[in-house]
Parts: C-alpha cells; sequence; structure tokens
C-alpha cells in the first residue's frame, strides 16, 4: 500500500478523516490513503511520484494538469483522488514503455510542439484522448479539442502539425511535415 | 579527407531537433515541483485582501496551535533579522512580509510552515489580521493629484507618491521642429497592465545546511547567478556557500527574473527550521503579486511635413509601478529603453519625458518579453506612425517608407542616442507587403466597404535594442551585463558545455551545441550543455531581454575558438610543421601545402591529454566571458489583416504576415518557434490580455477565468518570412529573436482595427481592443481609453 505521507503529526490524525482508495494507474493497481479532499494531481504527483502530470492553475483552466480517467481527458488538479476510486487513471508515463514513445511523443518533438515542455503532459493527454476517438481530425477539430489547455511558448501552429503528425503515423501514412495553413 | 559536413553534424542553421525535448515528452522533466528532498516542509504565503492599510496587530497562536505546523512568519519576525525589507533591482526598497501596512492586493503578510502544504494553508486561513483600510489609488491621476495619500511613507524624504522625472533628448531642437512643421498628429494611448503567466508558477526549495553552512536553494529563476548575489547581499552569508540551482522551468517571459519575497521567506524559514522549505506559489498568488509588466500612459506627438518626413517626436509617458518601484531593469535609464522608439526612422529632433508613480497595485515592471520597455516603446511609435499616416492621408506603408533608416546609413546614431548598425528595412518591408497582397487587399477592403463590411490592414516596422549589455550602460547591482561560457573538451573528442544563461525553453542545450559545431567541427550530438547551477556554470547574467544569443551565444562562438587556438598548436606538434603552415577547415587542420595531411579536432583533443608539446599545459578546456560591443539591432514587419464585425465590435484576424530579420539563424526551427510564440502574446495583449483594478484595489484578473489567455482555438495561424542581416559586431552574426513578435506585433493587430474603424472617425481604442470597446467606439464615433478607474477623495 502506498501512503500519501509517510508520517502523519501526532494529532493530526485524529482530526483528518481518510480514505482508502484503489486506482489503476498506467495499468498498474495502486492503493492510498488519502484525506478526501485531496486532488488527484497531488496524489498522482506527491502520492505515486509521477511528476509528469505538473499543475499551473488550480482552476481547471490550463490545463497541464490533464490525464485520462477511463479514458477521458480530466483536469486532475480540480478531481478529488477520492473520485478516482475504482477508476483507470493514465498519465504522461503511461503513454509509452520506457524505451518507447507513442506517436504523439514523436509528433511532438519531430514538429516543435514544445518549448519549456510544461503544458506539453497535458497537450499530449488531450491530444491522446481527440486521436482515441477521431483519428484523423481537421486543423479545426484539433484547435477545439484543446483549446482548454493553455500554451504561453508555441504559439499552437507546432502543437497543431504535432497532433497531425502522430495521427498520419498511427494511421500507418508518412509523417512528412504536416501543414498547416491557417 | 575533407571538412565535415556541418549540417550533418548539427550545425549552424540545421533545424535540429531539440536535446532538452527528449525529457520533457516523457513527463521527465525536472520543474522545482517535482523535487522533493528528505525532511521537506511546506510555506504557504498569506496575502494582504486590502490594497491599502494599516495593520495593527496580527495573530498568529491559532496557527501555530494546528498538528504539523512547525514556524509561523511575520514581519516581526523578518524584521527581528533585518529581513523585512529588502532591495528591488531598481535601487528601491520592497517588503518580505508586511510590518507597518499594506501596499497592494496580495501582499505578503505571513509564512506558515508546515509538514504538508495542505496544512500550512489551513494554518493560513486561522491567522488573524486587524487591518485598518486607508483611501486607495489604482491611478497616475490620482497618485499626482494634490493631497493624494503618501503611499510610500515608510521612505525618508519621499513627501509625494512620484519615483522619477526623468527626461532624454534636445528639447529646444524639438520644440523648433514642431514649430516648423506642417501637421502635428498627436494621440495618447494607454498600455494596459499584463502579467507573463508561465504556466509553471513561482517557487523555491530553500535547504540550509547547519553541519557545512550551506544553503542551497531550487529556484525558478532566469538568473541563477544575480540571484546568490543577492543571497549573498541580502541575507549575508558567504558567497561561496550559496549555491543556486535553477533546474527546468516552465517558462518565464521575466516573470521570473525578480526576487520575490516567497523566495527569501523560504530562505529564513530554512536557516530557522534547519531543514528543507519548499515554497510553491499557487496562480493567483502569480498574478497578484508578481511581476506584472507594462501600464504605461503616453501622450505622443509626430511634427510632420506635408511630403511625409517626420520632423521630430515628442513623448511624454507616465508609468504605473505600483507599491514599489522593483522593475527588473539594469540600463542607466529610468523608463528602461523606452527611448529606443522611432530607432527605425530616421527623425531628427526626439524628446522623452519619463514620470513614474507609485499605486496601490503589485509591484513587478518585468520586461515580458522585452528588453525593458522596449515593447511600449515600439507600440506606442507605431501606434503613433499609424495616426500620423492617417493624419497626413497617406499610404501606411509608403509613410514608413520615406522615414526609414536607409540601408546605405548604418551605422545611424538615433537621436535619442542608440546606435543602430544593420538592417534592410524597406526589403523586409517589401517582402511583408508582397506576401499578404497589399494592393489587392486595399481593393478588397474598398470593395467590402461598398457592401457594409468593415475590413482593415494594419502594420507594424521596427527594430528594438536586445542582449544587453554593453558593460558601459547595463548592470544589475552594479554587476556588468557581459555573459559566459565555459567549454571542456574531454579526452575522446566529446564537450561539455556551460554557459552563465539559463534556458526556460528557448532550446540552450540544442543551440549551444549547435554554434559549438559550427566553430569546432565537433558533432553537435557530443556536445553535453548543462546550465543553471551557480556551483558549476561560470558567472552570467542569465536570460532575459533576448540576451541568450547576442551575449552567452557570442561567448560560446568565443570560447569555442579559444579551444581551436590550442587545438592548432597541438595540431602543428602533431603534424611536425609550423603553426603558420597550418590551414583550418571544419573539423580539420591540415598542412597548406599538403592538404591530405592533417589531423582532426578530435585527434587534436586526445593529444591534449595524451600527447602534447612539451611545455604546453595539458587539457582542452578554456572559458569565455563576453561583454558585446552594442546592443543587436533585429528589424522585423508584421502585417495584419482584419475583419470587424459592426453588429457585435468582434474582430477576426484573416492573415498574420511577419517578417524578420535577425541576423544569422542559428536554427531555424526553434527561431520559427520564438517568433510564434511572441506572435501570440501579441494577439493576446492586442485581443483579451489585462489586468485591471476596481477603484477599492481589487485586482480583476486574478485566476485564468478573468485573466484571458489566448487558447488554440482563437490563437490565428501565421505566415512567416525571413531576410537575413548579419550582425556586424556578433561573431556568428546572430541578433537576438525571441521577443521580436511580442514587441512589435502588438500595434499590427491594434492598426488593422483601427484601420478597418477609421470611417466612423474613431482614431484609438485602447488595448486589449474588446468587442465592447470596438462596439462602444463604432456606437459613438469616440475613443475608447482602457485606464482604471479614478475615484477622486
Amino acid at each position: 500500500m502506498t501512503s500519501l505521507f509517510q508520517e502523519i503529526t501526532p494529532g493530526a490524525a485524529q482530526e483528518i478523516p481518510v480514505r482508502e482508495i484503489t486506482v489503476m494507474v498506467n495499468g498498474e493497481r495502486r492503493s492510498a490513503v488519502v484525506e478526501p479532499r485531496l486532488a488527484l494531481a497531488h496524489l498522482l504527483r506527491q502520492g505515486f511520484k509521477l511528476t509528469g502530470t505538473h499543475t499551473g492553475c488550480d482552476t481547471s483552466n490550463c490545463g497541464a494538469c490533464t490525464v485520462l480517467v477511463d479514458g477521458r481527458p480530466v483536469k486532475s488538479c480540480t478531481m478529488f483522488a477520492v473520485q478516482a476510486d475504482g477508476h483507470d487513471v493514465m498519465t504522461v508515463e503511461g503513454l509509452a514503455g520506457p524505451s518507447e514513445l507513442h506517436a504523439l511523443q514523436e509528433g511532438f518533438k519531430e514538429e516543435h510542439g514544445l518549448q519549456c515542455g510544461f503544458c506539453t503532459p497535458g497537450m499530449m493527454m488531450a491530444s491522446k484522448a481527440l486521436l482515441d476517438e477521431n483519428p484523423s481530425p481537421t486543423e479545426d477539430e484539433i484547435r477545439w479539442a484543446l483549446s482548454g489547455n493553455l500554451c504561453r511558448c508555441t504559439g499552437y501552429q507546432n502543437i497543431v502539425k504535432a497532433v497531425m503528425w502522430a495521427a498520419s503515423k498511427l494511421d500507418g501514412g508518412d509523417t512528412e511535415p504536416a501543414e498547416v495553413d491557417s | 579527407m575533407t571538412a565535415v559536413d556541418e549540417v550533418k553534424i548539427g550545425g549552424m542553421g540545421a533545424s535540429r531537433r531539440r536535446v532538452e525535448d527528449n525529457r520533457f515528452i516523457r513527463g521527465k522533466g525536472n520543474y522545482v515541483d517535482d523535487i522533493v528532498l528528505p525532511g521537506m516542509l511546506h510555506m504557504e504565503i498569506l496575502r494582504s485582501p486590502l490594497a491599502h492599510a494599516r495593520i495593527r496587530s496580527i495573530d498568529t497562536s491559532k496557527a501555530w496551535a494546528m498538528p504539523g505546523v512547525r514556524l509561523v512568519l511575520t514581519g516581526e519576525t523578518m524584521a527581528a533579522r533585518n529581513l523585512a525589507w529588502m532591495p528591488t533591482l531598481s535601487y528601491d526598497t520592497q517588503a518580505v512580509l508586511a510590518t507597518d501596512k499594506v501596499r497592494f492586493q496580495g501582499q505578503e503578510v505571513a509564512c506558515v510552515i508546515a509538514d504538508d502544504p495542505y496544512i500550512a494553508k489551513d494554518a493560513c486561513e486561522a491567522i488573524v489580521v486587524d487591518y485598518e483600510p486607508l483611501p486607495v489609488i489604482v491611478n497616475p491621476t490620482q497618485s499626482m493629484a494634490e493631497g493624494a495619500p503618501l503611499i510610500r511613507d515608510d521612505k525618508e524624504n519621499q513627501s509625494d507618491n512620484v519615483i522619477y522625472d526623468w527626461e532624454v533628448g534636445d528639447k529646444a531642437g524639438t520644440d523648433r521642429a514642431f514649430a516648423e512643421a506642417d501637421l502635428v498628429s498627436k494621440i495618447e494611448l494607454h498600455y494596459p497592465r499584463s502579467h507573463p503567466s508561465p504556466i509553471e508558477c513561482c517557487g523555491s526549495i530553500a535547504d540550509f545546511n547547519r553541519a557545512t553552512s550551506k544553503l542551497t536553494v531550487y529556484l525558478t529563476t532566469q538568473a541563477p547567478h544575480i540571484i546568490r548575489a543577492a543571497v549573498a547581499l541580502v541575507a549575508e552569508l558567504p558567497e561561496q556557500m550559496i549555491r543556486i540551482i535553477s533546474p527546468d522551468i516552465g517558462g518565464g517571459f521575466g516573470n521570473k527574473v525578480p526576487v520575490y519575497p516567497g523566495y527569501v521567506a523560504s530562505i529564513l524559514a530554512s536557516i530557522l527550521l534547519e531543514r528543507p522549505v519548499k515554497w510553491i506559489e499557487d496562480r493567483t498568488g502569480n498574478l497578484i503579486s508578481t511581476g506584472f509588466a507594462r501600464d504605461v500612459y503616453l501622450q505622443g506627438e509626430l511634427a510632420l511635413r506635408r511630403d511625409g518626413r517626420i520632423l521630430g517626436v515628442r513623448m511624454n509617458t507616465t508609468a504605473d509601478h505600483g507599491a514599489f518601484f522593483s522593475d527588473a531593469q539594469p540600463s542607466k535609464f529610468k523608463i528602461g529603453l523606452m527611448h529606443s522608439a522611432f530607432s527605425c526612422y530616421d527623425i531628427p529632433n526626439a524628446h522623452l519625458v519619463a514620470r513614474g508613480v507609485y499605486t496601490n497595485k503589485a509591484p513587478g515592471g518585468v520586461a515580458y518579453r522585452c528588453s525593458f520597455r522596449v515593447t511600449e516603446a515600439m507600440f506606442f511609435q507605431e501606434r503613433m506612425v499609424h495616426a500620423a499616416a492617417d493624419d497626413l492621408g497617406m499610404d501606411q506603408a509608403e509613410f514608413r517608407r520615406v522615414n526609414f533608416v536607409r540601408d546605405d546609413d548604418f551605422p545611424h546614431r538615433t537621436s535619442w542616442g542608440f546606435l543602430t548598425d544593420s538592417g534592410q528595412y524597406g526589403k523586409c518591408l517589401d517582402v511583408g507587403l508582397e506576401a499578404v497582397g497589399y494592393q489587392d487587399f486595399l481593393k478588397e477592403k474598398e470593395e467590402a466597404a461598398k457592401r457594409g463590411r468593415l475590413l482593415g490592414i494594419g502594420i507594424s516596422t521596427m527594430t528594438e535594442p536586445l542582449g544587453a549589455g554593453n558593460s558601459r550602460e547595463y548592470d544589475i547591482l552594479g554587476i556588468k551585463m557581459f555573459d559566459s561560457a565555459e567549454l571542456k573538451i574531454h579526452m575522446t573528442g566529446k564537450a561539455l558545455l556551460r554557459t552563465g544563461a539559463k534556458s526556460q525553453g528557448q532550446g540552450h542545450e540544442t543551440t549551444w551545441a549547435q554554434i559549438v559545431a559550427h566553430e569546432l567541427g565537433i558533432p553537435a550530438e557530443d556536445v553535453l550543455v548543462e546550465e543553471g547551477d551557480t556551483d558549476t556554470a561560470p558567472f552570467g547574467m542569465g536570460t532575459y531581454a533576448s540576451r541568450s544569443t547576442p551575449v552567452a551565444g557570442a561567448a560560446v562562438a568565443m570560447v569555442s575558438r579559444k579551444i581551436r587556438a590550442k587545438a592548432r598548436k597541438i595540431a602543428a606538434h602533431l603534424l611536425e610543421i609550423s603553426e603558420e603552415d597550418i590551414e583550418w577547415e571544419l573539423g580539420r587542420f591540415y598542412v597548406r601545402s599538403q592538404p591530405d595531411r592533417g589531423v582532426t579536432i578530435q585527434e587534436c583533443a586526445v593529444a591534449a591529454y595524451s600527447n602534447m608539446p612539451d611545455g604546453m599545459e595539458p587539457g582542452l578546456e578554456n572559458v569565455a566571458y563576453y561583454d558585446p560591443p552594442n546592443l543587436t539591432w533585429p528589424f522585423a514587419c508584421y502585417i495584419v489583416t482584419v475583419e470587424v464585425d459592426p453588429q457585435t465590435g468582434v474582430w477576426d484576424v484573416l492573415r498574420m504576415v511577419a517578417v524578420d530579420d535577425c541576423g544569422v539563424r542559428i536554427n531555424p526551427m526553434i527561431v520559427e518557434g520564438q517568433i510564434m510564440g511572441g506572435l501570440t502574446e501579441a494577439y493576446a495583449m492586442a485581443n483579451m490580455q489585462f489586468i485591471t483594478f476596481d477603484d477599492e484595489g481589487n485586482c480583476i484578473g486574478s485566476n485564468f477565468t478573468d485573466y484571458l489567455l489566448p487558447t488554440a482555438w482563437e490563437t490565428p495561424g501565421f505566415e512567416l518570412h525571413e531576410v537575413v542581416t548579419p550582425c556586424p559586431h556578433h561573431p556568428i552574426g546572430a541578433k537576438g529573436i525571441g521577443e521580436c513578435a511580442a514587441v512589435g506585433g502588438p500595434a499590427a493587430f491594434v492598426n488593422a482595427v483601427m484601420d478597418a474603424v477609421k470611417g466612423s472617425g474613431v482614431r484609438n481604442i485602447d488595448m486589449p481592443v474588446l468587442p465592447d470597446r470596438v462596439y462602444e467606439a463604432l456606437q459613438t464615433g469616440q475613443d475608447v481609453s482602457g485606464a482604471p478607474p479614478v475615484r477622486m477623495a
């Protein structure tokens, strides 16, 4: 069992209610004892040491903390860990095995779809949700699907190209640089 | 044997894929909040809900009593250690934790250090502060009014709210130019307060080890060495015992240059508790208390001759600096480089008066994706130029062209004293006009107008000073604005490069290696780049103001050349020939008379450790400190076309064409990424992004629901073009680029909207050009000001 905080100050333990939860994280069954108010993002980062999920705004606006819960993109900074009990969570660390890259990861690198890298895990998870549902999205569909994820560095144009690159690769097609015209 | 192929080894001009991406795409970046140290505690900050109030008392007893709370800091605790106030980068003082009164909403009042961040936050809420509200000032007009309440009553000799009153230029000559003018074009503008808002907020982990007396601080800083110097001065700790580590940074844009109270408090807490203390700012804290940008008012005038020549320029600016003058700017000029305005135009007379005032708003004045106040300068310039061309009834492109500094007129001394050194302004404009189909668009616009549709085109052309120093005019706390690079060539010909800069997404790990490849012929993939650790990196001034390539990048080239000079001696030894008889081609020295007889740089590296000439110091390592002779002057032409919906005031971008001349491009892919990022911020400024205040000093824009940033959905597509005029003084001919688009871009968008609504008689709508402002302007035919409310006492 993973406990979120290794040590609880005497006194605090009696005051703070806790609950045991079990979550499938990147295909692995993991349990933790958590406060009901603990955000899923914090469980993933501090509890499970999966620091690829970032928090940037605490209000569901920026999308840096986007993970997939049962395949759907969720802002993990405003979902409680207890709400994930019994559900399936995928983070950026689950996109590919240790020595592999998911097509989206390759696409983001190939098309220069990232600069500081802070929004990137959330961007890729939101993109994955899109491609799982719509394997060959148009530029508008990509822009709409990613409109809950803020990036301050790139201006999005290369992110759109990165998703197109990945869609093309997943489709078995060639991976020449995508043309984005607007 | 021949020279290595520069493209193949990832040298200059190669769009090499980024090295740093390998960890970012896997979620394996190492940002401050990802770092966990043994025994680490967590700090939260209690902030003032009021914009101006005297603190009667602070009761922390309930917070202390909460399980898991280790320490509560207040202004009193700080004052006992002479840390309640700290110096700013603009020679003012700033409160770390408030002692006497609070001067802006969000000011730091107390800190709680606890076992986890949730407990720390709970305990902050348990602190009771008794405030006595004071009159609030959110506007320079109020601030300068007779009898206005004194904001900085902590400062001796401060009897009003004026920080500085500064002027530059030739007043008498400019007055004469205006007297001789055929026409004077006037405009009043406000560049609204904005916030850089990198997606990662600020944070620190201070780790003081009593046993070794060493203080290690992991910090979201763009300038680790400056922070080390500042900590040494403020905390009075020996500099060799301070180690600042700037790990991966989730965007900076100027927000991560200043020293913030949270950093200082976490350091003191770690010293007191002898445990690591982590402080991670939340978004609201970031937006309401850390470095804002802009907030400058302009009264601008151009003296014009009927034929379109500008005879003189007058600018009168008033900057709202908030409660503390903490502009992060290293120039000796009070309003930064505001007087770099109009540098691309040949104007004989210019005069600038700049005033700065205190208000009850957050301090900052950071250079948000620009050199210090250059964004305001270029926005004002291009809005004034646009209005002047309209006043003259002249074509926007032609008006600019007749006033440009000509290609054969470099070096050119501007009337405010800057020395521009290169450019092809007319050519850039031509490329932009051609790309956008200028004449065709003007016809289309005329046709559309007949059917009641409002189309507009906006041009913005500018050259801006990037890459501080030189050290004569630029310093921070007295430290000159040079930068540095250290290169170690290992025995196997692989290399380690460290610089005094610090990437926050600019891709230094990739591009610096390309410069080494270009200079030495060592494949870029063989060069490991490290930055951001003051214990290992050479002393440098950090990354902001687009100075990395102009200064640190130059140092990388210079240190590579030092290495090459030593390698040449080794090559002579290996080839048993005089050094004078040796030639260099990329990656290889050879005998001039026998080109097939040569040694590679890698062979020289082995010899440096195993077979050096008699009397030569072993090893192949060196360091270079580079003090640039001048700033670099990239040029840009941005052209935007829009359609305004007269029913709603909403405007859509039809085309956005960018022509950038940033000299030689090291990695074109990264350069284009920088330009697109900047264009997006330009669009944001013009369209949505601003922080305003109500008349009680409440910050409207304290989260991303109120402070709007553009998403992928509304951000327009960009069409990029280039012109290359190498920088004459930079060792590889490069100029700064990271900020050009954010600096020159906003005016292009605003000018386009103004062009579309020109028929209504409106000359200005302040940024952001919100739909309701456009609608109001169209309905009333009046200009729309964006200045915050004035409530006079």
